[in-house]
């Protein structure tokens, strides 16, 4: 039975790991997923109040926390509400039924009779005296999580499936909100100076000069190649840092040509290789057709730079992160630092959006190695604007063939999907290196070349497999082993690139057979749940009434199921071009099953569509010389506020379904459909994005 | 030296070097955390604070430039318990995701709707477009400032 328990409960059997009734009539639910802005930990308190049918106000959520919340990795891949969210239900509905059981036993009668209100107990509609916080006792969190207790069926829900206010945000919109925003006793500012690259040794460092532009105290830390400076003025360090960039000579610093930021670049470079799905056909069609699309490297560009707070006192090391996974950057913590992990305590504090794995854990690492230089202080780490831009990890670029032998209708009977594509993980819980680590006098050994596993959803493999009705679907992966620039998770990994290569080459195989896009999807796509998104889309963006190419005006669609697994969404897309494009309206169709907040899955579903639709346009990290050269908003724009277009958004009424998650499911539709839309205004298709002003010059001049 | 000033409507003496950045000392030395530290180069609008009534990046002005005027942050404009009709808004239309770029966007609308209380959406984004939100709430945002017009408009206290 245990194997068939989520991963999250296999992991914490303890009932007492996950909730506790506190005296003043709270009930404190720990989870290990943590708040990223997506409003997750709000759905996750919606399942408790549920189950134990308690109002939702008395749920106290502690989330992320290595001292006092359940180990449930890193906060990934839409899995917050399938993972944690079954979680949290087994293990509310489990305690509930104990506690029920155990007050039928004493009031001789079924278990059946009783019921709960608020947290109290009744019994045939009669108080019963008891309630959670007076009843519940050490027996109750005795035995083992079983997950065998039924949950309440979807029919009785009054709390899941509401739309529900996000818990966080009142704070975000009246002051200090953020772990930028925390203050401790004896708190230090650091700013650091960074290794251009692995490798790279510090061979001069000229202080006076430096020192002479902070104006002010403050202490240079130096291990090995990590250096920072630290001291009480935060303007002081700022000013050291941002000034010490010229004064440094670094030996054996990389050089890096602009070819490099290119897609096109992986192709031909050293690779591990990988096959997936059938084998190639024995005689397949002589029509055999192919279309070569990509994505250049994007920045996650958080809005607030990393941060992190530690303090080393007594021995023991407390960090604060806005990390993905506090468990994991506690055990990449011991590594770097050579602490066992029970000596360090890792917390979760607000942070900006992070899209994936960007500078927070990096961020951590660094605050961690100047707290033991610097005990019994609090050191506050804070990257500059140009280190955040300059030093996350990138989501890779990607070069994806999609080919197609096509039978007598234009149909294809085999796809093949051929990609080039850095790792999409180097997490440090999957065998990347932190920054730090690096720059340190024993670097670690190179990370060796991975992605995720398909069972996990794959990383450049991320939705390359079709969901159509192809008789033979393959996948060629080039696991590229040495992109010019670290790389891991991006929202989505791959799937991004491959849903649009699929849904993009779908449209030109549609063109050359001569049938509407979106009567020839639905006549190889047999899943119902993906043909009513789709037909919905088209009907609400009267595809039926499409004009023919070339006008200047798109209208274009594209759908995906998220990792061929989690949540389905369809986006249709209208939009205008002359010398750039201009986004005018989206019709987004998701189907997600069960969904807990139905707000705060909108509010997933049209940031997806915003956040894809700039990558789409505008964005490609460029790179020169040392490193990174777009590293300020002016060198890496993003889509503004007049260039957002109206979104309606419908999210299929499916509670009788399993929860999917949908926090990444439209990115790549998005993407598919500005590109079919382009081609549609245009009468041209464009197949690298990002679809700037002088690649549509470049594409209408031939 | 010490800098003369008032802020959110008090006034503040604070010991900082003219070239100090506002941003710098509202967060460290007057303890007002709103205003958000993004990129340091005026281009994200994380960090906007009013001037006597026009929105400026506190992250690069220097402090002394703004000696004896009016500096309103976030925290001026209203408070948990006694919430601005903007904030109100963004609250009811729950228009943030990860909720970094808010206070300084709230501040801007703010100073859209003093002088247009009735902007269309195409002069709340124009008004917005100092700021950036990398989350995709946009939407939202839109949709909140227009509804704090309205309910200023309608007569709750702005």
């Amino acid at each position: 039975m245990s194997d068939m328990l989520p991963l999250s409960i296999q992991n914490n059997r303890r009932m007492d790991r996950w909730i506790r009734f506190d005296p003043d009539r709270t009930v404190r639910l720990a989870v290990g997923k943590v708040e990223l802005g997506q409003g997750n930990v709000t759905a996750l308190a919606q399942i408790a109040a549920e189950e134990l049918d308690v109002d939702l106000a008395r749920i106290a959520v502690l989330s992320g926390d290595t001292q006092d919340a359940p180990d449930e990795g890193q906060t990934t891949s839409s899995q917050s509400i399938e993972v944690s969210g079954r979680s949290v239900r087994l293990v509310t509905a489990e305690l509930r039924a104990r506690v029920l059981d155990r007050l039928a036993r004493r009031l001789n009668c079924a278990p059946a009779e009783l019921s709960v209100e608020d947290g109290t107990f009744r019994h045939a509609d009669a108080p019963t005296g008891h309630d959670y916080w007076n009843f519940v006792q050490a027996e109750d969190f005795a035995a083992e999580i079983a997950g065998t207790a039924t949950p309440k069926p979807h029919t009785a829900y009054r709390v899941v499936g509401k739309p529900v206010p996000r818990r966080d945000l009142p704070a975000k919109v009246a002051g200090a909100a953020f772990i930028h925003d925390m203050v401790r006793p004896d708190m230090l500012h650091a700013r650091i100076l960074r290794q251009p690259n692995r490798g790279a040794v510090l061979a001069a460092f000229d202080e006076a000069p430096v020192r002479h532009a902070a104006g002010g105290d403050f202490r240079v830390v130096r291990v090995g190649n990590f250096v920072a400076f630290v001291g009480p003025d935060e303007t002081v360090v700022q000013r050291a840092a941002a000034a010490a960039g010229p004064h440094a000579r670094w030996d054996n610093a990389r050089q890096i040509t602009p070819a490099q930021q290119e897609a096109d670049w992986l192709v031909g470079k050293p690779t591990n290789e990988r096959v997936h799905g059938d084998p190639p056909m024995a005689d397949p069609p002589k029509t055999v057709v192919e279309a070569t699309y990509s994505r250049p490297y994007i920045a996650h560009a958080a809005m607030g730079p990393s941060c992190a707070l530690a303090e080393y006192r007594g021995g023991v090391l407390s960090v604060w992160s806005h990390t993905q996974g506090p468990y994991p950057l506690r055990a990449a913590l011991a590594n770097v630092l050579g602490l066992p992990a029970e000596r360090i305590v890792v917390r979760h504090a607000h942070g900006a959006g992070c899209y994936g794995h960007n500078g927070a854990d990096d961020a951590a690492v660094d605050a961690a190695v100047i707290a033991l230089q610097v005990p019994d202080q609090c050191i506050r780490v804070l990257w500059r604007r140009e280190e955040e831009f300059g030093f996350e990890p990138l989501g890779t670029a990607m070069q994806v063939t999609a080919r197609a032998a096509l039978d007598d209708a234009g149909k294809p009977v085999e796809w093949t999907q051929e990609i080039w594509s850095g790792t999409h993980v180097q997490r440090p819980s999957t065998g990347g290196n932190m920054l730090t680590h690096e720059a340190l006098p024993t670097p670690p050994p190179d990370p060796k070349p991975t992605d995720p596993p398909e069972a996990a959803g794959g990383g450049g493999t991320r939705n390359a497999m079709p969901l159509y009705d192809f008789p033979v679907r393959r996948i060629l992966h080039h696991l590229v082993l040495a992109p010019p620039v670290r790389t891991s998770a991006l929202r989505g990994l791959g799937a991004l690139p491959n849903v649009f290569a699929i849904e993009c080459f779908v449209d030109e195989l549609a063109e050359r057979a001569g049938v509407d896009p979106v009567a020839y999807r639905l006549s190889m796509l047999s899943d119902p749940r993906a043909r009513r998104i789709i037909e919905d889309v088209a009907a609400r963006s009267n595809w039926a009434r499409r004009g023919p190419a070339g006008s200047g005006r798109g209208l274009g669609l594209a759908w995906a199921r998220y990792k061929n697994k989690a949540a389905y969404a369809a986006v249709a897309l209208e939009l205008e071009v002359d010398q750039e494009v201009r986004l005018k309206r989206v019709w987004c169709a998701a189907d997600a099953g069960l969904v807990i907040n139905p707000d705060g899955g909108r509010n997933q579903l049209e940031g997806g569509i915003i956040q894809a639709a700039s990558m789409t346009l505008k964005e490609q990290v460029t790179m020169e010389g040392e490193g990174v050269t777009s590293i300020d908003w002016k060198t890496y724009p993003i889509l503004k506020f007049s260039e957002v277009p109206e979104i309606d958004t419908v999210i299929v009424d499916a509670p009788d379904q399993p929860t999917l998650g949908m926090g990444e499911c439209t990115m790549g539709p998005t993407a598919a459909a500005i590109g079919n839309a382009v081609a549609h205004a245009l009468g041209v298709r464009i197949r690298d994005m990002p679809f700037t002003r002088e690649r549509i010059a470049r594409v209408l001049l031939g | 030296m010490a800098i003369e000033l008032v802020v959110n409507g008090t006034a503040r003496s604070v010991n900082a070097a003219d070239t100090t950045p506002l941003l710098d000392v509202l967060r460290n030395q007057l303890d007002l955390k709103g205003a958000r530290y993004g990129c340091g180069l005026e281009q994200c609008g994380s960090c906007m604070v009013l001037v006597d009534g026009a929105p400026v990046y506190a992250c690069a002005r220097e402090v002394g430039t703004v000696a004896g005027r009016h500096v309103t942050t976030i925290e001026g404009i209203g408070s948990l318990a006694n919430p601005h009709p903007l904030q109100l808004a963004f609250l009811d239309e729950q228009a943030g995701q990860c909720g970094y770029c808010l206070s300084g966007i709230i501040i801007e609308a703010k100073a859209l709707l003093d002088r247009n209380p009735d902007p269309t959406r195409a002069e709340i984004a124009a008004a917005l477009d100092n700021h950036l939100c990398r989350c995709g709430a946009h939407p939202r945002i839109l949709r909140a400032v227009a509804r704090a017009a309205a309910l200023i408009r309608e007569g709750a206290a702005p």
